[in-house]
């Protein structure tokens, strides 16, 4: 395959930055997206140029890491993958794709597609946790009797990576996805109702701190996610929230 | 140490403009009842609506109230709307919205303007004149007087053609913002999908009910 990319390349965080063109063949169709970014990256090193910047960690669609949007979408134009499992045959032959780094106030960038989602591990401080005494006399977690239905709601919302793509695709940048998901998890089962108006609080101001938009509710987050978060966890959130502003 | 829930969080904000969409969703049932009266019939028409002119409640009460519903929906559309575009302040180069969401979802803003605009000119189709007649130049009730008044309007090509264009966009509006409303308030239960296909329904039949009541009166009189 030959294909231009046009992608975003920026030295530092305080760099304007702006996008290059590059054209490329030899692009086989199996090629993940990252495989071919390697590629690319190569024939740059060889002609003695700075590679493009991307983070990557397990290629295998679970770290969450590869923050790109490609051709306008977050992780690209499939659905339910991250980058590193999207592959080149989603594109045709003589393609020209825009690759640029997720843009968000709270998502700063650090070189060229590489964003700092640090923010997203400070809300997760604020509240995204149990507290559980680790002094020796810890008690099995499944001797406490959980309904089927929401252990299997708490996966699926634990099943959130933090990658960031409902931030990127959101048209108001706003992180009620993860957040909610996060929130979901433990909200969902008895060892989470503990601290549960705290942690909604919590992380919700943490939420806004950050910068992050507001969500009006779109949808584009839940289509863009490749773990396939529902929405149904923001509306959760949202009860959550509101219960504890009365509680709280 | 837990925060406390404070006015400016962005759910509350969420709820506000919920709270404020579904309370004139619900005039908005109201006004399309009393304005499809005036196909049906002249006299029921002006009886209605020299009922809603001057009974004090809703006079004194209720327009005050939806008043303060409409500012408060409009206030913190512009407000949300400002502060999404600071949470991203370099923009894509490529950004595909239509891949993910609705046209109606994305632009929420460009058709509230649009109703904002709309609003302006019926408060001075309207409001402006009641309030000159009954407050300013303080004449006399007349209850023969609104069938009349609302036909005159409508003999403009032109502002009919604005009202209708005006009814489309909050079609569009309604079409996201009443399941939007009820997600916003915490709502996803079994009940939630029937009642966002009212919502669907809703944001058909009542934008469509304007049209033809402004269509109507445009080539009948």
């Amino acid at each position: 395959m030959k294909l231009t990319l046009k992608i975003w390349r920026q030295k530092n965080a305080q760099d304007k930055g702006g996008i290059v063109e590059y054209p490329i063949d030899g692009i086989e169709p199996d090629m993940s997206f990252l495989e071919m970014l390697d590629v690319l990256n190569e024939q740059l090193i060889n002609r003695g140029e700075e590679p493009v910047a991307f983070d990557h960690d397990c290629r295998e669609g679970i770290c969450g890491m590869c923050s790109l949007f490609i051709n306008g979408e977050a992780h690209g134009p499939d659905r339910g993958v991250t980058t590193c499992q999207l592959h080149m045959r989603m594109f045709k032959d003589g393609d020209t794709i825009f690759i640029e780094p997720f843009r968000a106030k709270a998502f700063p960038v650090i070189k060229d597609l590489v964003v700092d989602r640090s923010s997203f591990d400070r809300i997760q401080h604020a509240g995204g946790f149990i507290s559980v005494n680790t002094s020796g006399n810890t008690i099995d977690a499944n001797t406490i009797p959980i309904n089927k239905h929401d252990a299997d709601k708490s996966f699926d919302a634990a099943a959130c990576i933090g990658c960031g793509a409902c931030v990127a695709t959101c048209k108001n940048s706003s992180a009620m996805l993860f957040v909610s998901a996060k929130v979901s998890q433990y909200a969902l089962l008895p060892q989470g109702k503990v601290e549960a108006v705290d942690r909604v609080l919590n992380m919700v101001h943490q939420m806004d701190l950050e910068g992050f938009g507001n969500c009006t509710n779109t949808g584009a987050c839940e289509i863009e996610c490749p773990k396939g978060i529902s929405l149904e966890n923001i509306a959760r959130m949202n009860r959550e929230y509101l219960a504890a502003s009365l509680k709280g | 140490m837990a925060q406390s829930a404070q006015l400016n969080a962005s759910i509350l904000k969420k709820v506000a403009m919920a709270l404020s969409g579904i309370f004139l969703i619900t005039f908005l049932a109201l006004h399309v009842t009393l304005n499809f009266i005036s196909i049906l019939s002249e006299s029921v028409f002006n009886e209605v609506s020299h009922f809603m002119g001057y009974n004090p409640l809703i006079q004194y009460v209720m327009q005050p109230v939806l008043a303060f519903g409409v500012i408060l929906h409009f206030v913190m559309g512009f407000i949300l709307t400002a502060q999404n575009s600071a949470a991203r302040p370099i923009a894509y180069a490529k950004y595909n919205g239509a891949a993910n969401a609705s046209w109606s979802s994305r632009n929420m803003i460009i058709s509230g303007l649009v109703i904002l605009a709309f609003l302006g000119l019926h408060f001075y189709d309207f409001w402006f004149p009641e309030l000159g007649y009954k407050y300013i130049a303080g004449t006399a009730p007349d209850a023969t007087r609104y069938y009349g008044e609302l036909v005159h309007k409508f003999h403009s090509p032109v502002r009919t053609g604005l009202y209708c264009v005006s009814f489309i966009l909050l079609g569009f509006h309604l079409w996201h913002g009443f399941a939007s409303s009820l997600q916003s308030m915490g709502m996803h239960n079994k009940y939630s999908r029937f009642l966002s296909k009212v919502g669907l329904w809703f944001a058909v039949v009542v934008p469509a009910a304007f049209v033809i009541i402004a269509l109507f009166h445009h080539f009948n009189n």
